[in-house]
């Protein structure tokens, strides 16, 4: 009996979250980052709550977003660096299996520090962020550019200058995501009515970025 | 599909590769019978990893075409890469995981099942003298440990063709006799074997024949005779 598709997804999740258990070289450059990143915010942004309320969606968002970019980074460095990408693409893993294991763990790994940065910033701000319909909205938009962040990481991790190809490339393609994501933020947080059609708009995003991505992948990764 | 019969396991036609303006293979043809041991030879930079890179599906030919099997590459490179099992320059491995965690992922992913992988990677690791570190990091492994546990990686799934890009690099003495010994069983199991070095001292023992390479080119393609191959080598300006 062969290994399933699904089987094959969770062995290489397995496989990324057993080398962070040991290496926390993703997570703790994450979150270290994340943390250091709002508390400039804090410091930098003297608000009062109105003003609070306008600016923080964006606070979060684009600390989350940068966050990404370190562990996105390091994650697909490491399989190209010790040419693992080469020896799972010489196995008969289907190539969406592949970017579907490795956007998982990235996502894991983003939506974690996307959950620690919630309540570090409802005390920080002094808002309340422990809200059910801003965590799903963080965990939708995490989905849908960390989908985005894998495929253009295997690309530009075969780069010398990966470190700043991959924001250059990253960002003007994340804006969808800022945007949609920050508006559904700021709805939630001033209770507007319109942040469910912001929140709709963000979901169908990711959707269509994520079949996207998973399309091209096989493209991407085939020389 | 184009299966092909039981014709040559390797037929490689006008085969070609461009890297940007620079032609790093041109017009090579050669065909590997099933059980065929080859050297590939020739001076860094001769075209020898980049063939075997076109032959293990990593890379696609610029020009020509590569049927191994009777399947062509990379059209069917599906359908063969369970066949085919490459030793590279580095060693593929997880430097975070141990010796037993990185056979078992990969078992994994060439379709193993769990049980049938633990048996094959036991026997393995204790073939290549690495049983006394199967829980070990891979990253604490000299480089002769690593290439040892990247020749098991390869024999993993049984593949019928196996292609090693200068294994012997790094490796002492001692290593690289078992090394041979490794390979020799690999062929008598009836697996093709196509191993490049530029070493022309360092001659797997069981090898039978010998392709030079020369610039991108095809210099000499014929049996190994320890005595005129040193001539060969050298009239071909490697």
């Amino acid at each position: 009996m062969k290994t399933s598709y699904v089987e094959t997804v969770l062995a290489i999740i397995g496989k990324d979250l057993r080398i962070e258990l040991r290496s926390r070289e993703l997570i703790s450059v994450m979150a270290v980052f994340a943390l250091l990143s709002i508390l400039v915010f804090s410091f930098a942004l003297e608000l009062d709550r109105a003003a609070r309320e306008e600016v923080v969606g964006g606070v979060l968002w684009v600390t989350l977003i940068f966050a990404s970019l370190l562990g996105l980074n390091r994650s697909l460095a490491q399989e190209y660096d010790q040419g693992n990408l080469d020896a799972l693409l010489l196995t008969p893993t289907p190539r969406s299996a592949i970017f579907i294991g490795k956007f998982a763990g990235n996502a894991l790994f983003t939506g974690l520090v996307g959950l620690l940065l919630l309540p570090l910033m409802t005390a920080l701000y002094g808002m309340n962020l422990l809200d059910g319909r801003l965590i799903a909205t963080a965990l939708v938009g995490v989905f849908g550019f960390c989908a985005v962040g894998t495929l253009l990481a295997t690309m530009t991790a075969q780069t010398r200058a990966r470190e700043a190809l991959l924001p250059i490339a990253m960002l003007p393609l994340a804006l969808p995501f800022l945007l949609t994501a920050v508006r559904a933020t700021k709805g939630i947080l001033t209770g507007a009515a319109e942040w469910q059609v912001w929140f709709q708009l963000l979901a169908g995003i990711t959707v269509i970025y994520f079949v996207l991505c998973l399309l091209l992948y096989g493209y991407v990764v085939e020389e | 599909m184009t299966m092909t019969g039981e014709r040559a396991i390797i037929e490689v036609e006008r085969l070609s590769k461009i890297y940007g303006v620079l032609p790093a293979l041109q017009g090579v043809n050669f065909n590997v019978s099933r059980g065929e041991f080859v050297a590939l030879l020739g001076a860094n930079g001769s075209g020898k990893s980049t063939l075997l890179r076109l032959l293990s599906g990593l890379s696609k030919p610029s020009a020509g075409t590569v049927r191994i099997g009777g399947w062509e590459l990379p059209r069917e490179a599906m359908a063969i890469r369970a066949q085919i099992g490459l030793v590279a320059h580095r060693p593929l491995l997880y430097e975070n995981l141990t010796a037993r965690e990185n056979l078992a992922f990969f078992g994994r992913m060439y379709g193993m099942q769990k049980t049938e992988c633990e048996a094959r990677g036991k026997t393995l690791l204790r073939q290549v003298g690495l049983a006394r570190r199967v829980d070990t990091l891979v990253r604490t492994f000299s480089r002769g440990m690593k290439q040892r546990l990247s020749i098991a990686r390869t024999l993993l799934h049984e593949p019928d063709v196996l292609l090693l890009d200068e294994p012997y690099s790094g490796l002492d003495r001692s290593v690289a006799e078992s090394l041979d010994d490794l390979l020799a069983a690999a062929q008598q199991e009836g697996r093709t074997i196509i191993l490049s070095t530029h070493q022309l001292e360092r001659l797997p023992p069981t090898a039978g024949r010998a392709l030079i390479l020369s610039r991108g080119q095809v210099a000499y393609d014929g049996a190994i005779e320890a005595s005129e191959l040193a001539v060969i080598y050298q009239s071909a300006g490697v």
